[in-house]
């Protein structure tokens, strides 16, 4: 056998079984969700008809993908905000001060991250308890009756209920992300930004931040991707979209449509949908974040 | 000695600090710990007031949950999908990888871009696709064999979750294949390995650490994943957090609350052993792959 039929038969060997399980269970169900879009399946037919655009031209009209929509972008932002605020104070605390146990609180601050989505459903769950949750029985220790509230039972605190769990997973993920790229900012700067009477505050908004400026970027792009699917594996084993639908999330609609309903294609055209609709909104805040990358 | 102001604001600084830090942590601590301790509460301990402590260890939660409740199959189904996914991972991207990141062919740019691309297909819109395309090859596997095999099925479960964690995996071996001189492959070749020779005794085994962190991140992946699981097992076979879906659906129901958190106990008792031992790697590997699913 010639050197160059077995380092072609040794590529080959190596490469395929990976390409065919990728094209298997990644590429087909993908094109699948597009092509099933165009389609009325389902129900209690199980005839595939092409219809077009016309479960878009539905979408537009149902309320319930609408309130889905509504939720979904006031979680990305409330999420956003909230998380990329505490991480990056705990990130800039943990890697610049000289704080005793540092390393205790980043072991500690990454817990939610390995916990599954249904335990942590669980946890706030037995939070979020009206009558004997520990979030109600704080306020009652603190005399604060009148904070106490129906967090999972009330239609317009619920989809704040879950924002809440949300960024309590996320803390500490992105904190150790932000930390790893403030560890490559050289010393000096800080010392001779102090030197030059900087503020904390100073050195925080005039070396820090733009000089991890890029990995901000980054996670902004996780923060909309991951938001809008955690959003759906939490309020699915949270809350079910209820009360009375009122905390339904983009893929939790999907899901609800396409495998509990039946109505694949309808469930497949809202996936594109929100497919589209986050490539975009990541482009979009990939566009109006960019600056020119300081070297150092 | 007279203090100056400077350092009476760093005092209160380094006060609030603390006060941040620690408020963080008792957030995080405490619902976890409460979570354990009401694993071994008794159920009319459930009626008090929450924060008291257990009266003793009810350990019949924990029977309950294993023997009514049926945790004990579930974990078992959980340790036999994620250990099959976990190796037919590793037997699949390693080879991939390491050709991915060293060799340059025909298509082999294309295949790489092919890969990146794969980072963000997400499981979550593909699920009801698989599910219904297991469907239907179980159609024409039932005419000819009589039964249906793909739903329900344990190594198809880890087949699919190897498959959707092959780009994440390929691209984070890639980037440490990368780094490794070539003079190992030559010395290889020199002394006449083979190209397997050389992946298998050269080139693999010091992808050591790397390997680790493929395995601890995607381990906790497949544990705690339940989504997939949900959809294409619908009749038996359910995994540990599918199960726990259930359990806590029918404890709530007949408001009997131990067994549930017991079963919270042990869905994530062996991450969180895993990740006390294994820490520094995870947080280290995150920074080399930073991302998520």
């Amino acid at each position: 056998m010639s050197k160059k039929k077995s380092r072609n038969l040794f590529i080959g060997v190596c490469v395929a079984p990976a390409l065919i399980l990728l094209i298997l269970f990644m590429v087909i169900p993908t094109i699948e969700v597009f092509r099933m879009s165009l389609y009325q399946w389902g129900g209690f037919s199980n005839n595939q008809q092409f219809v077009g655009f016309n479960n878009f031209k539905l979408l537009w009209n149902d309320m319930d993908f609408i309130r889905s929509f509504q939720n979904s972008i006031l979680l990305i932002v409330i999420v956003a905000i909230f998380t990329f605020v505490i991480a990056v104070f705990f990130a800039a605390i943990l890697s610049k001060e000289k704080i005793r146990g540092s390393n205790f609180f980043r072991v500690i601050f990454y817990i939610p991250n390995i916990l599954s989505i249904v335990v942590i459903a669980g946890i706030f769950s037995a939070i979020y308890d009206p009558s004997n949750g520990l979030l109600n029985s704080i306020f009652h220790l603190l005399s604060l009756e009148t904070l106490q509230q129906k967090w999972l039972g009330n239609q317009t605190i619920v989809i704040y209920s879950v924002a809440g769990a949300l960024v309590w997973q996320a803390i500490g993920y992105y904190m150790v992300m932000y930390m790893s790229s403030m560890a490559s900012i050289p010393a000096s700067y800080y010392e001779a930004a102090s030197l030059e009477g900087a503020s904390k505050m100073k050195q925080f908004t005039g070396i820090t931040l733009p000089l991890i400026w890029n990995n901000i970027r980054t996670t902004l792009t996780f923060f909309i991707i991951s938001t809008i699917n955690l959003s759906f594996l939490l309020v699915k084993a949270m809350t079910g979209g209820g009360p009375d639908g009122s905390s339904e999330v983009f893929l939790f609609y999907m899901y609800d449509q396409a495998y509990t309903n039946s109505t694949y294609g309808y469930g497949m055209a809202i996936g594109v949908v929100v497919f589209i609709f986050s490539f975009a909104l990541a482009a979009i805040v990939n566009f109006i974040t960019k600056r020119d990358v300081l070297e150092y | 000695m007279k203090k100056s102001n400077g350092s009476q604001t760093d005092t209160l600084y380094k006060l609030f600090i603390y006060i941040a830090l620690i408020t963080l942590a008792i957030s995080i601590i405490v619902p976890v710990a409460w979570v354990f301790f009401a694993s071994i509460k008794q159920n009319a301990e459930f009626y008090g007031n929450p924060w008291s402590i257990p009266l003793g260890f009810h350990v019949e939660n924990f029977i309950e949950a294993f023997q009514e409740a049926n945790m004990g199959n579930y974990l078992f189904n959980s340790a036999v999908v994620t250990v099959l996914a976990l190796a037919i991972l590793l037997i699949v991207a390693l080879p991939a990888a390491y050709v991915l990141s060293r060799f340059s062919f025909r298509g082999s740019k294309m295949i790489n871009s092919f890969v990146k691309v794969g980072l963000f297909i997400n499981i979550s819109y593909i699920a009801v696709p698989i599910f219904l395309m297991l469907l239907d090859w179980d159609t024409v596997i039932r005419t000819i064999l009589g039964e249906e095999l793909l739903l329900n099925n344990r190594f198809m479960l880890a087949l699919i979750y190897a498959s959707t964690a092959l780009p994440f995996t390929i691209y984070l071996l890639s980037s440490y294949f990368q780094t490794l001189p070539s003079d190992f492959e030559e010395a290889a070749s020199i002394d006449g390995a083979g190209y397997f020779k050389t992946m298998f005794s050269v080139m693999l085994p010091m992808a050591g650490p790397s390997i680790i962190i493929v395995i601890l991140f995607n381990f906790l992946l497949f544990w705690n994943e339940y989504i997939l699981a949900l959809t294409l097992m619908p009749g038996e076979n359910q995994t540990l957090p599918v199960g726990l879906l259930n359990l806590m659906a029918a404890e709530r129901a007949a408001a009997n609350y131990g067994p549930m958190y017991a079963g919270m106990v042990i869905v994530m008792l062996p991450t969180l052993i895993l990740y006390i031992i294994l820490q520094k790697r995870l947080t280290q590997g995150m920074t080399v792959g930073g991302l998520k699913g």
